[in-house]
């Protein structure tokens, strides 16, 4: 029985520190094209820590270069920069912890944007709440956005503040993948995520514009690590995401040009 | 008082390191002296109370549910006994973000039972509701497997006298099989008091995130080391302390019911 205590004890701290950090999935994925070889070369094999939401493009912009991914949440990455994880690039989904990594002292040189996001109303397919937009149609029906202390969340109250809108969601997820869930599944009769997010879903979703989130947009900031095993690999990986053909890739994937 | 070998004190020092160590990095991280503010803010306390609240509701229907069945999986052998055994342990080692889906595609609004309840006007997700099933879901497998072992290793020949003696099948369970059992009975019920308080993945998928009517302690532990991990840590060292006095009290309670 005490083993049995003991056994409930850890089960309880492992459940609260369980992250979920999920990335997105992708109905439609293009055809993968080889990179020269010339780029993989000097792409060696990098180490490269980049926001969860670039899971699908970022492989898909390296071909078949041996890249060491490690996908998961801006500021999960950035903890564990901050505790010596080895690593030559850091891709953030917001400037917020670029900034919170440039603080640090954990890049080197000044980080660039590489991409931009903004947000979107979602709705599963059929539109089953009679959604029209950020407007009156939304009261009473099951909205989920995410919590103000994330990024999309504090995206989202600014731009309900900017449309002079008071919503009244019925949950608010601490990330963005959670909401599309609630939405894809038909839980939710809407959801506010990102652009990129909603093509992920493919057709379980339609969406909505939301007036001035284009000019608002979510910011994705690329740079390299100080303390990079392999300076050469990391700088030609952020070459590669900025070049054309990456910037092609991305605009395929949703996701806007830097600004 | 049986001897143990010397060498398994080395490995038992291992894991008590293993276990308690992580535990004391949680308790000096933590900022002390501002605990108690940080505490009484509105959603720490919507968090805690909400947590309590669906806990003890989500515990008493362990109880209700988990006894009954204790009992007849520990008088039932054979096939059927063991597939009833396997189904009830499964909750206990499911990912708990399987549980979140397995409930969200059963009870969700598209799901097999919450689609009809869903046209006649009930729909659970986003309630209180959805966090107390979640709960029972997750830790009524606790209450059942300790309870039954201690159903199965006794009372069968005191069972038996009293049955002998007259008493009905309900008599003598409320008379002798319970009783004998009730050491057992508290642990596996502080046990399953505690899975629901950490009880995390489940209810994010299943029950979502509002504070004061989803957000339990975990969830919002979760969400705050985005923004204020003082608070985070505030909170998850009264979360520890909770687990810890729940998981004392049946302890003591153990001890005392079998030396009674």
């Amino acid at each position: 029985m005490k083993r049995l205590a003991i056994l409930a004890a850890t089960i309880l701290l492992v459940g609260c520190g369980t992250a979920t950090s999920q990335g997105d999935q992708s109905s439609a994925t293009p055809s993968a094209t080889v990179s020269p070889s010339a780029t993989q070369a000097t792409l060696g094999e990098s180490i490269v820590f980049a926001a969860a939401s670039l899971n699908k493009v970022f492989p898909e912009i390296t071909g078949d270069a041996d890249i060491n991914y490690s996908f998961d949440g801006s500021s999960g990455l950035v903890d564990q920069l901050k505790g010596g994880a080895p690593a030559d690039v850091f891709a953030s989904a917001d400037q917020m912890n670029m900034d919170k990594a440039v603080e640090a002292g954990l890049i080197d040189g000044e980080p660039q944007m590489f991409a931009t996001n903004y947000l979107v109303i979602a709705v599963p397919a059929g539109n089953p709440a009679n959604v029209t937009g950020l407007d009156t149609s939304l009261d009473g029906t099951k909205l989920v956005v995410c919590a103000a202390e994330v990024p999309c969340g504090a995206a989202t109250a600014r731009i309900t503040e900017a449309n002079g809108v008071t919503l009244s969601p019925v949950s608010e997820e601490s990330n963005v993948t959670d909401v599309l869930g609630k939405v894809t599944s038909g839980e939710a009769d809407a959801g506010i995520v990102y652009a990129t997010d909603a093509t992920s879903a493919g057709d379980k979703v339609e969406t909505f514009e939301i007036p001035g989130a284009k000019e608002d947009p979510n910011t994705y900031w690329i740079a390299l690590v100080k303390d990079a095993p392999d300076k050469a690999a990391g700088q030609a990986f952020i070459d590669l995401i900025l070049s054309a053909e990456g910037q092609a890739k991305l605009a395929g994937y949703g996701f806007g040009a830097p600004q | 008082m049986t001897r143990y070998p010397r060498w398994a004190l080395v490995p038992t020092g291992v894991a008590l390191a293993l276990l308690g160590i992580p535990l004391v990095g949680l308790l000096l991280r933590a900022n002390w002296a501002e605990l108690p503010g940080l505490l009484v803010s509105d959603r720490a306390v919507d968090a805690l109370r909400l947590s309590l609240v669906t806990c003890t509701i989500s515990t008493l229907l362990v109880l209700a549910l988990g006894v009954p069945t204790a009992l007849v999986l520990a008088r039932t052998d054979g096939r059927w006994g063991s597939v009833a055994r396997t189904l009830v342990t499964i909750p206990m080692v499911l990912p708990p973000v399987v549980a979140g889906l397995a409930l969200l595609t059963t009870l969700g609004r598209r799901g097999l039972i919450g689609g009809p309840l869903s046209a006649i006007g009930i729909e659970i997700g986003f309630t209180t509701v959805a966090v107390i099933v979640a709960q029972t879901f997750v830790s009524l497998p606790f209450l059942v497997i300790s309870l039954e072992g201690a159903l199965r290793a006794s009372g069968s020949d005191f069972e038996a006298a009293a049955g002998y003696l007259g008493a009905s099948p309900s008599r003598v369970f409320w008379r002798v099989t319970l009783p004998m059992a009730a050491p057992a009975l508290a642990s596996g019920t502080a046990l399953s008091f505690a899975r629901a308080l950490g009880e995390f993945g489940a209810t994010l998928t299943f029950a979502g995130s509002l504070q004061g009517t989803t957000r339990t302690l975990p969830l919002e532990i979760y969400l705050l080391r985005e923004s204020d991990s003082d608070l985070a840590l505030a909170l998850a060292v009264v979360l520890l302390a909770v687990a810890a006095l729940v998981v004392g009290v049946a302890t003591h309670l153990r001890a005392w019911g079998s030396h009674a």
